[in-house]
């Protein structure tokens, strides 16, 4: 008994150092396998905030860009609307929250934004409070996002499309022919479509859109276009290296869209697909 | 004593800030980032109790993973080189450290650059393992880990001339 007492006060910063060790590898293990990582999160009041106030500073110095940004998509939205022949009556004064379709929309503020991890999470200012739930898509004007992965009252954490656990249901917008978005971790503005069978013609410089499987994005949000493509090693699937149209890099505004179909969908069909 | 914890609780909580306010959002070239908060590890006491400085590593790395969203990634790397720290001050300092308190700013530069090294790129292998998690991308943990090395031991150099001189 003596010597057992003698050998854990001996090696008491071993122990000690062990344990902790053994607390931090088993965060980190969790913070690598998707929809587990809920003990650290910068989704808390204090990083929350100070990275809302830290935003709040910073913000001033984007304000023309992302005007430019708005009224480029203004322009956009416009002229949809003059071609499309919507009668007055239905485009004034429907905002987001009356909007009787199946999906709706929520602004919000990147206030964090990673791009150079292999496993990266963006801050959104907007949480619980705003009606912003887990697994819901996240898009700019541009194109995809991420999906929200854990939400606290007043702030969102979201898994971006550069993370490793990212998957995203996507399909070539010319042949309907659909693929796997992930991302091999290298470049930020670079991610990769797996899973494109070889009879597909692809070619490069073909935009890629979503697919609209999963009912987490609606169909027809655009990612990116094929900047390089090789067949994979099995060959039968196509490698493909898709040039984002988001520059991930820097994103201020975008929206949280929320499929309410969603629930029923996943009653029907269990399988994983993202 | 006491001004001696006030400034190293000072410095913690001003690297913390410093570290995940400003220097993780530098992306230098698309991905390297200095990690300056090695430092308070690197400035605690020499002849403070390893079981302390494992802890208040811990602490620190904690901190800064609430930060980056990174699980317990910086918590792991900061306890290994506060494991290791006596180790490396031995190694740097010789074996006289523990006996009389060793002021690193009266330390030769040579040893005060050696024991620097250590600590930042045993901090930032491990960091980069964990961070990435992946055998396949090991030449990637080593690009990380060389070019953020480089960065993190300039200004944690440049950091101790600059504040060294005041204190004297």
């Amino acid at each position: 008994m003596q010597q057992i007492f003698n050998f854990l006060i001996r090696h008491k910063n071993t122990i000690f150092f062990l344990l902790l060790l053994s607390v931090s590898l088993f965060l980190t293990v969790q913070s690598h396998s998707y929809h587990k990582s809920k003990f650290v999160s910068s989704t808390n009041f204090l990083t929350g905030g100070l990275y809302d106030w830290m935003n709040d500073m910073g913000s001033y110095l984007h304000l023309r860009e992302y005007n430019d940004r708005l009224v480029e998509e203004n322009e956009y939205l416009r002229s949809l609307l003059f071609n499309e022949n919507i009668e007055d009556s239905v485009i004034v004064k429907t905002d987001s929250t009356s909007f009787s379709g199946p999906f709706s929309v929520v602004s919000a503020k990147v206030i964090s934004n990673n791009y150079s991890k292999t496993d990266n999470y963006l801050l959104l200012d907007r949480g619980k409070n705003e009606g912003i739930k887990a697994d819901l898509g996240v898009i700019t004007n541009n194109g995809i996002v991420g999906i929200v992965e854990e939400t606290t009252k007043n702030f969102s954490r979201v898994l971006s499309i550069l993370n490793s656990n990212s998957a995203i249901n996507v399909r070539l917008k010319k042949s309907n022919h659909y693929g796997t978005l992930v991302w091999n971790g290298k470049n930020p503005n670079l991610v990769q479509l797996t899973y494109v069978p070889k009879i597909a013609n692809v070619q490069k410089g073909d935009t890629v859109i979503t697919g609209g499987k999963s009912f987490v994005f609606p169909e027809g949000i655009p990612v990116g276009i094929v900047h390089d493509f090789q067949l994979g090693k099995n060959e039968s699937y196509y490698d493909i290296d898709i040039q984002l149209f988001n520059d991930m890099t820097n994103i201020g505004h975008v929206y949280v869209i929320e499929n309410k179909n969603k629930q029923e969908f996943s009653k029907l069909n269990s399988s994983d697909d993202e | 004593m006491n001004s001696a914890v006030f400034l190293n609780i000072a410095r913690f909580v001003l690297l913390v800030l410093l570290q995940g306010l400003v220097l993780c959002n530098i992306n230098f070239l698309g991905y390297i980032n200095p990690y300056l908060y090695v430092l308070f590890i690197i400035l605690l006491p020499a002849n403070l109790s390893p079981t302390k400085v494992i802890f208040y590593a811990f602490l620190l790395g904690l901190c800064i993973d609430f930060f980056q969203d990174s699980g317990g990634v910086h918590a792991s790397a900061c306890l290994v080189a506060a494991y290791l720290r006596p180790v490396m001050l031995q190694f740097s300092f010789g074996i006289t450290f523990g006996h009389q308190t060793l002021k690193f700013k009266n330390t030769p530069f040579s040893e005060r650059l050696q024991y620097v090294l250590l600590m930042v790129f045993v901090h930032h292998l491990i960091l980069f393992s964990l961070e990435i998690f992946n055998a396949h991308h090991i030449l990637l943990v080593l690009k990380k880990t060389l070019f953020s090395g480089i960065f993190t031991t300039l200004l944690i150099i440049f950091t101790m001339i600059l504040f060294g001189k005041k204190t004297q």
